[in-house]
């Protein structure tokens, strides 16, 4: 029994992080490739390992392109090798043809050089293949010995870098975002279709605002942050208007989030006077999205952050457990006391500002305001919601779930674009996805109900 | 215990219905275990039990909807296996369930015929079906009309037409699970009529109820439950009441009924014409420090209407409540909560529970407040006061985390009580408090009514339970039709009195 509850608990809970880690674990599988490292710490390491198998006593070419991370790359080697006691006869940052010419320039001046220390892409030029440099050395005596070393070559999934997990998250911050909203709304046993054309309101607003009334080009940051707050608050008021219709007016809320998912694009539009995208001329507009912190991207840390504080208000406060209650039985927890009418309506407020946040980061990272933006992430956010194990029935659901459903959503896109699978072919993967995430829902449901007698 | 029975009446030698060494378990529970179970044609066999003694999950197994771990089920001496409603109504099984399993939108007729349509294509001959549910009416001995939406029709109506569908799959056994429940006791006497004339005709019956007065008119053996095993099947006549009380508890009841004299002191809640439309007209009464109101009167009175415009649920037309001489200002229930009144809802399930959540969280539900520090709850603290609770009502849950659906009737009410004690109001306004509660339970609900009057609040207590009332009550508030129909000092009353002033057939009499 007590085997049976842990069992349960794993399933029902976490089943979702088991299928995020098999789809991590098989993406993974699929992108396995030959990783030929070009960063500083490779530098290091093949500088050191050449000093202890080599000896001190060597003359090195350092050779690599003339790309900035290139130049960084081989300043690395050249100090490293140097500081090991290796002699460093140059470095080269140029071409096949004009290595050619070092390496000939080097021959004439009978200047011995031992090895060519560069990374895996110039080392396989044709100046530095076999026989090239076995006829420079019967050319040039001083050339005779010449050998590569380069950074070792691993095996590695593609899919695994820093740079791709981070790319995961940042584009999926908005959506993540907004699912944060939507989670609160559906496990009141409600839905919002009006996400995404508030995310647009919000970009268009914010350009607008801007340009428009804190002097475009002049706003400063501070201005720049009014128009943030003052655009994300218009949708936080939009969703609290919805919240009211629903529970004043007692309208089902698919039907006013769809009327006030039209209203805020034909809005967007209107405001964006038939542009494609409001142009905004200020700085620091791009200050939010570009910005860092320990670097991962700002969008990424302030997307962490609400989920931190979604949680914790969920779980711990008195607002948590009213939304619970008012989606798990509307009647019972208006006879226990609870303020329905407020809970409803913050919850759409909530839910509201969300989506104004996720256009503000999207006006940020475009430097626009795009009345398109967001249009059909409603259904992506739902999805994530969903495959995060929330009830749209209602008072089920937990905000780390969507959590995992947000990242499903990011690693299945990832892994779909590295495979290259076309857009077309994703959706159907991604309608799939959520049928199974439903399927497994109620089916773990039945396999342990819990007993009624 | 001895398992002497035979049918009395039939002599038949061949069980309708054999259930042989059920067991069933639940994740955390074992429900049945080794239950046995004999049925023979034209018998009312009475299936009594305390909440979570098993007996729904018995009939749950009958019906289809649970398999059985281990056992055998013989009808007709032949042994078959049930593994969904379908095969059970097939085998000749008719279940009818506290919760009705009818389309509100659809008639009677639609109702009783539906899923019996050969395929999804086939011609309903509706002139047929109408002559047949009209037969099928006759033969229960009960007028409804075949035409009727389901949702228009009374509680009893809607019961009948049920039994009508499960007649009309030519059931031979009926089960019925509390019946009389969400009846009037004028319908109850329908009800008994037509299990009489369902006896007469054959059809075995196994009949759960709480009422042991029904069980006493009914049943013609009675098979006891307890923690899910078999106490014992007995001959209805061989057994006194106690007796059965005893098998059902474990232990010896002296009586239904705490005794209890309390001094009485001066009014507390004071309801001046309260009025809401049709339902309740010109309301007024008043309630004393340490006094129990019952208030009587048929289903459909204004009673729970009446409650529920002092609790704020439904908004008054005019009138006034006032409590310890100062008026009360109350719009929502939220804020008759805060204003010292609360009330317990007649269904727990719809009205009382948030079924989803755990126990403590809907014990916490009108209290979290209490239990919140700087905006975030402190959940230590909430665990300890529900947990004194547990305690104190000795409510039957592994822990404060259990899933309030999983809990049998009589705990899912304790959890109730459990959040409105902790709230300590000066009102408590019981709706139907002992409804599809066992004996046992009911007892220690009545004991605590008691203990709260001692504490000097005003209880109003609305039953349907006339010995309940009588038994329970210092005054009997008398409701008809939406107006007080009278208020009894509780003396020397009878039960014919109060049957009287809540048809209506007498006039209004006041102390």
């Amino acid at each position: 029994m007590m085997r049976n509850k842990y069992i349960r608990i794993l399933l029902v809970d976490y089943g979702m992080v088991f299928v995020l880690l098999s789809l991590c674990l098989l993406i993974s599988l699929l992108t396995i490739t030959d990783m030929h490292p070009e960063d500083t710490s490779a530098a290091r390491k093949l500088a050191v390992s050449l000093v202890k198998e080599a000896g001190s006593d060597i003359n090195v070419l350092v050779v690599a392109r003339t790309t900035q991370a290139d130049k960084v790359f081989a300043n690395t080697l050249k100090g490293q090798l140097e500081s090991s006691g290796a002699h460093v006869v140059g470095v080269e940052l140029g071409n096949p043809s004009t290595l050619r010419k070092r390496l000939e320039l080097l021959g004439q001046q009978d200047e011995r050089v031992d090895f060519v220390a560069t990374h895996d892409f110039s080392s396989k030029w044709r100046v530095l293949s076999a026989a090239s440099r076995s006829e420079m050395g019967s050319l040039y005596p001083a050339l005779k010995g010449l050998k590569i070393a380069k950074p070792a070559s691993y095996r590695w999934p593609t899919f695994l870098t820093a740079n791709n997990l981070i790319g995961i998250l940042n584009q999926n911050a908005p959506i993540a975002i907004m699912a944060i909203g939507m989670t609160l709304v559906i496990i009141t046993a409600g839905i919002d279709l009006s996400v995404g054309s508030l995310m647009a309101l919000a970009a268009v607003v914010t350009a607008t605002t801007i340009q428009r009334y804190l002097g475009g080009e002049d706003a400063s940051g501070f201005d720049v942050a009014l128009a943030f707050v003052f655009a994300a608050g218009v949708c936080a008021l939009a969703g609290a208007f919805a919240g009211v219709i629903v529970t004043v007016f007692k309208v089902p809320p698919f039907v006013v989030t769809l009327g006030l998912m039209m209203v805020a694009r034909g809005m967007s539009y209107i405001l964006a006077g038939g542009a494609d995208a409001v142009s905004i001329d200020a700085d620091s507009i791009g200050a939010l999205y570009s910005s860092s912190v320990l670097g991962i991207p700002s969008q990424i840390v302030l997307m962490i952050m609400l989920f931190i504080v979604a949680h914790i208000v969920m779980n711990h406060t008195a607002f948590g457990r009213y939304v619970y209650a008012v989606g798990g039985n509307e009647t019972a927890a208006r006879l226990s006391g609870v303020p329905i009418a407020g809970v409803i309506i913050a919850v759409y407020a909530v839910c509201g500002l969300a989506a104004g946040l996720a256009g503000v980061l999207d006006a940020s990272h475009f430097g626009t305001g795009r009345p398109k933006a967001g249009e059909f992430y409603e259904l992506q956010v739902i999805a994530a919601v969903v495959i995060g194990g929330t009830s749209l029935m209602g008072g089920e659901g937990k905000i780390f779930g969507t959590f995992i459903g947000a990242l499903i959503l990011g690693v299945i896109q990832n892994g779909l674009n590295m495979a290259g699978v076309d857009f077309e072919r994703q959706m159907v993967i991604y309608g799939t996805l959520i049928l199974v995430a439903v399927l497994i829902d109620q089916l773990k449901k039945k396999v342990f109900k819990p007993a009624t007698s | 215990m001895a398992d002497a029975s035979s049918p009395k009446s039939l002599n038949l030698t061949l069980p309708l219905l054999e259930m042989i060494n059920v067991s069933k378990s639940f994740p955390g529970v074992r429900a049945l275990a080794d239950v046995n179970l004999d049925l023979y044609p034209g018998e009312v066999l009475a299936l009594l039990g305390e909440n979570g003694a098993g007996k729904s999950t018995l009939i749950k197994i009958l019906g289809g909807v649970h398999p059985p771990d281990l056992g055998i089920i013989k009808i007709n001496g032949q042994e078959i296996h049930i593994d969904s409603p379908t095969t059970s109504q097939q085998a000749g099984v008719g279940v009818i369930f506290q919760e009705f399993n009818l389309i509100p939108a659809l008639t009677a007729r639609e109702n009783i015929f539906l899923g019996q349509e050969k395929s999804p294509l086939s011609w309903i001959a509706k002139g047929q079906e109408d002559e047949q549910a009209r037969e099928l009416f006759e033969r229960i001995g009960v007028k409804v009309d075949p035409n009727a939406l389901c949702r228009n029709l009374t509680v009893a109506q809607q019961q009948v037409v049920e039994i009508a569908k499960a007649l009309a799959l030519n059931a031979q056994i009926v089960v019925m699970d509390e019946p009389s429940a969400a009846l009037t006791p004028r319908e109850v006497e329908g009800l008994f009529q037509i299990v009489d004339e369902l006896r007469r005709q054959g059809i075995g019956i196994i009949y759960i109820s709480h009422r042991l007065d029904e069980i006493d008119r009914l049943a013609d053996r009675i098979m006891v439950l307890r923690d899910g095993q078999y106490v014992g099947t007995q001959d209805a006549d061989a057994v006194t009441r106690d007796e059965i009380i005893e098998m059902m508890v474990g232990r010896s009841l002296d009586n239904e009924f705490p005794d209890e004299i309390r001094p009485v002191g001066k009014i507390r809640l004071e309801v001046k014409s309260l009025s809401c439309g049709h339902t309740v007209k010109d309301v007024s009464f008043d309630v004393r420090a340490g006094e129990i109101l019952g208030v009587a009167g048929l289903v459909g009175a204004g009673r729970t209407e009446t409650a529920r415009l002092l609790f704020g649920a439904d908004k008054p037309d005019t009138g006034s409540v006032t409590l310890d001489g100062k008026q009360l200002k109350i719009q929502s229930p939220r804020q008759a909560i805060a204003q010292g009144i609360c009330l317990l809802t007649e269904d727990r399930k719809e009205q009382g529970l948030v079924l989803g959540q755990t126990v403590q969280e809907n014990f916490g539900l009108p209290n979290i407040q209490d239990f919140t520090k700087a905006g975030f709850i402190n959940k230590g603290e909430e665990t300890s006061a529900f947990n004194s609770y547990i305690e104190q009502l000795q409510i039957k849950v592994t822990d404060g985390s259990q899933i309030a659906a999983t809990l049998s009737g009589g705990n899912q009410q304790k959890v109730v009580l459990a959040k409105w004690l902790y709230r300590n109001a000066e009102v408590v306004i019981f709706d139907e408090p002992t409804r599809g509660i066992d004996v046992g339970a009911k007892y220690e609900i009545y004991l605590l009514m008691n203990e709260l009057a001692r504490q000097g609040k005003a209880i109003i207590m609305i039953s349907s339970e006339l010995p309940e009332v009588l038994g329970m009550s210092d005054r009997i508030l008398v409701m008809h039709e939406g107006q007080v129909a009278g208020c009894l000092e509780n003396r020397d009353v009878t039960q014919e009195d109060l049957m009287k002033l809540a048809t209506g057939t007498k006039e209004v009499a006041t102390v």
